[in-house]
């Protein structure tokens, strides 16, 4: 079964953060953070999952946030994998939930 | 002059610095992290403005001592964040930072590696929206987020109450708090836990305040189920009067206290043993932490001790580190140090009767649940490969013919719970199921990395 | 004490022993296979799960060929499937010298009738667009095929289970006594097989038991270092060699690459250790990323290493014994036995049945050791330094 990935964000800001904008792309799609967030507090502030499970398509949204369970990463554009929960933000990362075309 | 390296900049490897630099050396530490402070005193990311002393309650002074104490040193020693150790051989520490590959040797080894949340799957657990206990409180220390607007805190641990109240005091709905422990069994374990009056009743006072704003407050649940289809919409539960119970909810922190982070103790040829009351293989030391030559454990890495705990075993482990290595002469620190950290991990052994891995419940789970979430092995297919002729009753052997903990995390997730299953299903006791043996690299490495060597 | 009477005592639950008990189980042979730990767990268990026809030792074609057949009806046989895929096996050479090296394999293989495809670069770049142009040519057999080793030994010794063969796990050898032709298998457990034939395929464990018969051989143990992939898309689909024995590397359906390189590394068969060096790693990831120029952002997330029995010469010790009739050899596969595993089983079933195999095996006599034998060109490249024989495996 593949389920679509919510597209509600499933992170609550609750405390206020200054900082830079820093402009990033998600499938393609500018989306703004703010310098010190983590990839996936970016990410789940603005919708519900960050990737699919290889097996059967289910969306992840990462589970310890620590850096141990490795479950939260996310796709670059150029093929890399990031770990969303210990990988800072930074401006131009062009992030997806597709998985890239890897042959040339 | 001796390289003393420290893993971990959490209170036990601050702690070990500190020791190590007092006594004029220049130890070198070594973490994953970007922010120093572990996970119970991580800092906030720059520019969060978070009051982390009020969030911290009446620990706040030992937060921001520990702070202090390491901003003094921080200039002085070899500090190198954001660097991955991914194996350890023949007194060599194999590094990774920003995806550049580069050995360190090591005269004396301080592991600091901290511990995660132990987790008991439950059905839905892999939802978008369950997180681990400690996770739901990174997320608000480190990043300034709720895990959700409503959130179920499940498990069983006193950590549970405590990241609840933290929630609520910035503003999140804390739709329930649920223990599977029965208040019975916490009342029996009571004893052992008068040995720390303080931590008992700060306890305490978090479960009063939830319960006088209304929070339900459950204990002897079994949580049934975790709903939704791509995202979390409520949690259900059997309560200990066994009604079904349904809280709505988008998200569950979940948590059934902590395990330590053994792999590089093990690599380092830590000897690993089963602890009958934590239901855990933990590393064998001594009472000063040493687990091998020039080997030394501090912190819940070692053995699950708390933040308290941590900071005494770090500095007791330096201090054995630098006698062992003729820097020091041991003295009445040390002793103070080892009778500390002895009475504190003594207290927890409390806290894990009070607040039990539900064996029970994990060996009655549904065939259909997810155990390993990155090799998407079900309970089931334990079993099955179990039942077959010839099939495995070692849980290496079971990993072999499942791939339950062969994935990403290597069973860091799912060991715990793999191992009841492996147990309860052969009708043996937790030791006899045997141990997932690690292997480097203890994180996944990019192929890469071996291109990029310093 | 328990007393068992059979035909065929087996002795090392491995791959070897469990098609050879199924063989003989079929011929309606009693069988008993005794294991010191369980089932498949040494080499047979932890190999890469290569089925390579391509680049064998020539006087091993027709055990090989007639393995493959049976490799080819693994479902049939056993009723599962073990991952089995057919999707070929490609060598690559890097240089002139490499290319002679693979034209000559290949040449070798045609003579037994293996269809082999001659690769240039521009037919490379058609057919895996994402293999580095480093490579100067390339031989690819379609008839190759993998495994998953951890599955096949178990579901072949179930499979032997299922036609009345005995399998004894946690028990070990300690004596063999012969007389009268018959022999008394005697073990730690306390039980006792009285036998016709034994059947010695206790792998890296083999030659204390050769040695209680006055024979033996040059076998030492040795890891090969493999390494595993996180999941990723799937797009390799034959499995890739560099001649050069760097790297060896193929990607099952469900994403994993696994890969192993040479040389390999000691191992320890008394602690039951085989550690994987992290220069190794290393190594073996730099050799991939350079066949594989896509693959540098993939991750490997585990190492692993098993304890397999080498001989001098590379080639197995295979047939009857010089010095005991009924007592028969399988061991010191050389890192590939995986592939001659069914057609070796085969093969000493019939001998012990019928008393001969229509397939030649005199090149595996143990015969051959009784005079010094040369030390392979194989065996100096696989290895860090030549080492010795090592006695203490028992």
């Amino acid at each position: 079964m593949t389920r679509s990935g919510s597209a509600e964000a499933q992170f609550i800001r609750a405390v206020p953060r200054r900082g830079a904008s820093v402009p990033l792309t998600l499938d393609g799609q500018a989306i703004m953070a703010t310098e010190g967030e983590s990839v996936l507090a970016a990410l789940l502030s603005q919708r519900g999952f960050l990737r699919r499970l290889e097996f059967g398509g289910e969306p992840r949204a990462g589970f310890c946030l620590m850096g141990a369970c490795q479950d939260c990463w996310v796709w670059t554009e150029t093929g890399g994998r990031l770990r969303a929960c210990t990988t800072p933000v930074a401006a131009g990362m062009a992030l997806s939930t597709a998985t890239p075309a890897l042959r040339p | 002059m001796a390289d003393i390296v420290i893993i971990g900049d959490g209170p036990a490897g601050m702690n070990a610095a500190a020791v190590v630099h007092a006594h004029g050396h220049r130890p070198i530490l070594i973490t994953e992290s970007r922010q120093a402070g572990g996970q119970g005193y991580r800092r906030p990311s720059p520019g969060l403005e978070l009051d982390m002393p009020s969030l911290m309650g009446s620990e706040a002074g030992k937060y921001l001592a520990l702070h202090a104490r390491f901003e003094a040193i921080r200039s002085a020693i070899d500090y190198r964040q954001n660097t991955l150790v991914w194996n350890i051989e023949n007194r060599t520490l194999h590094l990774l930072r920003d995806g550049v590959a580069s050995t360190q040797s090591f005269d004396a080894l301080i592991l600091a590696t901290g511990a995660m949340d132990r987790i008991a799957p439950v059905p839905g657990w892999t939802l978008p929206g369950v997180f681990t206990l400690g996770g739901a409180q990174v997320a608000l220390k480190d990043q300034g987020c709720f895990i959700g607007r409503r959130v179920a805190f499940v498990g069983s641990s006193p950590l549970l109450a405590l990241a609840a109240q933290q929630y609520r005091k910035l503003g999140a709905d804390v739709v329930v708090i649920a223990d599977t422990t029965p208040l019975l069994d916490k009342v029996a374990a009571l004893p052992s836990l008068a040995n720390s009056p303080r931590t008992l009743l700060r306890g305490l006072a978090y479960l009063g305040g939830a319960w006088r704003a209304g929070v339900p407050v459950l204990n002897g649940v079994t949580a049934l189920a975790i709903e939704g289809d791509d995202h979390v919409i409520a949690i259900t539960l059997k309560d200990s009067g066994n009604r079904d119970r349904r809280f709505a909810c988008d998200a569950v922190a979940l948590g059934y206290g902590l395990k330590p982070e053994t792999q590089l103790a093990e690599l380092a040829g830590a000897t690993l043993v089963y602890d009958e009351t934590f239901r855990l293989w933990l590393p064998r030391t001594d009472a000063y932490g040493r687990a091998g030559p020039g080997l030394y454990l501090a912190g819940d890495g070692a053995a699950i001790g708390g933040a308290d705990a941590a900071e005494a075993s770090g500095a007791l482990a330096a201090h054995a580190a630098l006698a062992d290595l003729g820097f020091a002469e041991p003295g009445a620190t040390m002793l103070g140090l080892r009778r500390r950290v002895g009475r504190l991990r003594a207290f927890q052994q409390g806290l894990a009767r009070a607040f039990a891995w539900p064996v029970a419940q994990i060996g009655a789970l549904a065939d259909s649940v997810t155990l390993c979430r990155c090799e998407n092995v079900s309970v089931g297919d334990v079993r099955r490969a179990m039942d077959q002729e010839l099939g495995p009753v070692e849980i290496n052997r079971v990993k072999a013919m499942t791939r339950c903990g062969m994935g990403r995390c290597q069973g860091r997730v799912c060991g715990p719970s793999l191992q009841e299953i492996v147990a309860g299903h052969a009708g043996i006791a937790g030791a006899a199921a045997g141990r997932l043996r690690v292997q480097a690299p203890v994180k996944p490495i990019a192929l890469a990395a071996a291109d990029a060597i310093s | 004490m328990s007393r068992l009477t059979v035909d065929v005592a087996i002795i090392g639950g491995g791959l070897i022993g469990a098609w050879s008990a199924y063989f003989l189980a079929r011929r309606d042979k009693r069988v008993v296979i005794i294991e010191k730990g369980v089932v498949g767990a040494q080499s047979s268990g932890t190999n890469f799960g290569n089925l390579r026809l391509q680049g064998r030792f020539p006087g091993q074609y027709p055990l090989s060929l007639r393995s493959q057949a049976l490799w080819e009806q693994l479902e049939d046989l056993i009723g599962d499937r073990c991952e089995f895929e057919q999707t070929g096996h490609l060598y690559l050479s890097f240089d002139q010298k490499e290319r002679e090296k693979i034209e000559a394999y290949a040449a070798v293989s045609e003579t037994y009738g293996l269809t082999i495809d001659h690769l240039e670069p521009s037919d490379l770049r058609r057919r895996w667009p994402w293999l580095s142009e480093r490579v100067v040519a390339a031989t690819f057999s379609a008839r190759d095929a993998t495994a998953n080793p951890r599955l096949v030994t178990p579901a072949v010794a179930r499979a032997a289970k299922g036609l009345g063969v005995t399998v004894i796990e946690h028990c070990r050898v300690t004596e063999i006594g012969s007389g009268g032709g018959a022999f008394t298998v005697k073990t730690d457990t306390g039980t006792e097989i009285d036998c016709g034939q034994v059947i010695n395929a206790a792998g890296a464990w083999a030659l204390a038991i050769a040695e209680q018969f006055g024979e033996t051989a040059p076998l030492f143990p040795a890891g090969p270092p493999q390494f595993v992939t996180e999941p990723y898309p799937y797009f390799i689909e034959p499995s890739i060699q560099a001649v050069d024995g760097s790297v060896i590397f193929r990607q099952i359906p469900r994403g994993n690459i696994i890969l192993a390189g040479y040389p390999r590394t000691a191992a320890d068969p008394v602690a039951n250790r085989a550690p994987v060096p992290a220069a190794k790693t290393l190594s073996a990831m730099q050799s991939l990323a350079k066949v594989v120029p896509a693959l540098a952002n993939c991750h490997v997330i585990r190492v692993w290493s098993g304890i397999e029995g080498y001989l001098p010469d590379m080639v197995p010790v295979i047939g009857p014994s010089r010095t005991t009739p009924g007592l028969f050899h399988a061991f010191g596969f050389c890192g590939h036995g995986f592939q001659i595993g069914p057609g070796v089983g085969l093969c000493l079933s019939e001998m012990i049945v019928d008393g001969e195999t229509a397939t030649p095996l005199e090149p595996f006599s143990i015969a051959r050791f009784e005079n010094p034998v040369e030390t392979d060109e194989k065996f100096r490249r696989e290895f860090d330094s030549e080492p010795a024989p090592d006695r203490s495996a028992s």
